[in-house]
């Protein structure tokens, strides 16, 4: 198939970008979106020109580093599909495909469509962990937990951080990737302990990094690769609400 | 935790829009059940103007209160509105050339706009029946005082008739005005919208919304906002058609 890509290229942080238009012909239907760039990389080395940057890592939907925004969408029109995993027969010969990088403050760009997500890392520091001493491992299945809350904590550990959530939110609101981070944890005794804590600390840093606040669209969820749901971020607020007040009683956890 | 920290984080901006939202709507749904009185099956005139001269004699200055807790309740509301549109702007501050979105609502992306014209209906709509003070439109001076009525009898006191304000002249006379009920009805039209997203969101907001309930809650915010939406526009309609006079 033949495309038209229109690429953000953009050679530093600091530098300004703009699109630029490629023509890429006889691209296979099987391959896949990051493959695609691939072949257009190769072919704009054999010119003498500077590969477009992006960036990915397991290419098997797992690893979260692929961050395109095409046609609009954090990680193409696909639902529940990273970019990696993103086939081209998805799209039509004669297409013309607009990619851009993920676009938020706490997400500058390094360089074309490569973005600095350290902004999660902080959050996640912040209070992302439960706080175990260590010793013998202790055993697995010693604490009793609900099915419902296993099955909550893993669909909440689903999460691969890939920051799709804040491209595809107006408002470029990180609570869907801090909600089924803090969630994760909140939802199990073992990170019971450590609860309002960690949920103040989390929204906290997430305000910080300068982040947008969630108004219910539910773009976040739409995109998600993971299909994390909404329900996360309402598990968040609640949990938010809870450990405030108790805080202001010095009784937060 | 510093307190002010917790004070000014987003979601307790989104706690103060979704309680004050919450009043919002109870008030909306109060004032309707209210004016629907106008109906002559629901009341009528003299129902209307005994429903008036309540309000207005409420004991313990009740009215005051109510009326400080709804002007604080809007201010709440547009002063986070503000704050929410700065951040949520400052957080993007490159956009994208292709601006598709998958699954948001037309209400939902268009809550600032419902909002800020509904902010425009709101203080029109305060001088216009409140204080009575649209030039043009000054009803205290124009329109005559009448008998307060009770079971279809004049309420005496002290040996004397009890005069009122004839509100339901004052709405007759109002919407007989085309522009201002097309205004009116446009306003209605935009809350209609403004609640539809609104009525399921400060669920959400507040925490207490799962997927199941999203499902629910989306009809019942659907079916509210309507309800507000008809209700309220049928009276400036059946002025300007004459089934109200
Ligand atoms: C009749 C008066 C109004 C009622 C009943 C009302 C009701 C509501 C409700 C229930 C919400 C949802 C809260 C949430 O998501 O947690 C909301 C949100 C909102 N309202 Fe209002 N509102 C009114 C007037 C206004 C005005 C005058 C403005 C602005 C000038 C405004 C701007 C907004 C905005 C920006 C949101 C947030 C939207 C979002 O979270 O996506 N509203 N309103
Ligand atoms: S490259 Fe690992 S998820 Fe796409």
């Amino acid at each position: 198939m033949n495309l038209k890509l229109k690429v953000w290229r953009q050679p530093s942080q600091e530098a300004a970008g703009k699109f630029e238009i490629y023509d890429i012909e006889s691209v296979s239907e099987d391959s896949s979106f990051l493959e695609m760039l691939d072949i257009l990389n190769e072919r704009l080395l054999e010119k003498g020109e500077g590969p477009v940057h992006f960036d990915h890592d397991c290419r098997e939907g797992i690893c979260g580093m692929c961050s395109l925004t095409i046609d609009g969408i954090p990680h193409g029109p696909e639902r529940a599909t990273t970019a990696c995993q993103l086939h081209m027969r998805h799209f039509k010969d004669g297409d013309t495909i607009t990619i851009e990088p993920w676009r938020a403050k706490p997400f500058p760009v390094v360089k074309d469509l490569v973005v600095d997500r350290t902004a999660f890392e902080r959050i996640i520091q912040s209070g992302g962990y439960v706080s175990v001493n260590t010793g013998a491992a202790p055993d697995g299945n010693a604490i009793p937990i609900p099915k419902k809350d296993a099955d909550f904590a893993m669909d909440a550990a689903a999460c691969i951080g890939c920051g799709a959530c804040v491209a595809a939110c107006p408002n470029a609101s990180a609570m869907l990737f801090t909600s089924a981070k803090a969630s994760q944890l909140n939802t199990l005794p073992q990170g019971r302990p450590e609860k309002d804590r960690r949920t103040l600390a989390m929204v906290s840093t997430m305000d910080a990094e300068g982040f947008g606040n969630c108004t219910n669209y539910g773009e976040c969820e739409a995109v998600c690769p993971k299909e994390i749901k909404l329900d996360m971020i309402a598990k968040l607020n609640r949990d938010f609400a809870v450990a405030s007040v108790k805080n202001l009683f010095g009784k937060a956890g | 935790m510093q307190v002010t920290t917790i004070l000014f984080s987003s979601l307790v901006k989104k706690y103060l829009m979704a309680v004050t939202g919450l009043i919002g709507v109870g008030f909306v749904a109060g004032h309707l059940l209210g004016n629907l009185q106008v109906y002559s099956l629901l009341g009528g005139a003299d129902a209307f103007n005994a429903y008036a001269y309540k309000l207005h004699h409420l004991p313990y200055g009740l009215l005051w209160i109510v009326r400080i807790v709804l002007l604080a309740t809007v201010a709440v509301h547009v002063w986070m509105a503000v704050l929410l549109t700065i951040e949520n702007k400052r957080a993007r501050p490159e956009g994208y050339a292709d601006n598709s979105t998958v699954q948001a609502t037309y209400a939902s992306k268009t809550m600032r706009w419902s909002g800020v014209i509904l902010l425009a209906f709101i203080i029109f709509h305060i001088a216009h029946y409140t204080t009575r003070s649209v030039p043009g439109m000054k009803y205290n001076e124009t329109i005559e005082k009448v008998p307060l009525m009770k079971e279809g009898k004049p309420v005496m006191q002290s040996g004397e008739v009890v005069m009122t304000f004839d509100a339901y002249t004052m709405v007759v006379q109002g919407f007989s005005n085309l522009p201002v009920s097309i205004f009116y009805i446009v306003a209605m039209g935009l809350l209609c919208l403004h609640l539809t997203h609104g009525v399921s969101s400060m669920f959400q907001s507040v925490g207490l919304r799962n997927h199941s309930w999203q499902k629910r809650l989306d009809k019942i915010a659907l079916v509210y906002g309507w309800g507000i939406f008809l209700g309220f526009i049928s009276i400036p309609i059946s002025i300007l058609t004459g089934v109200v006079s």
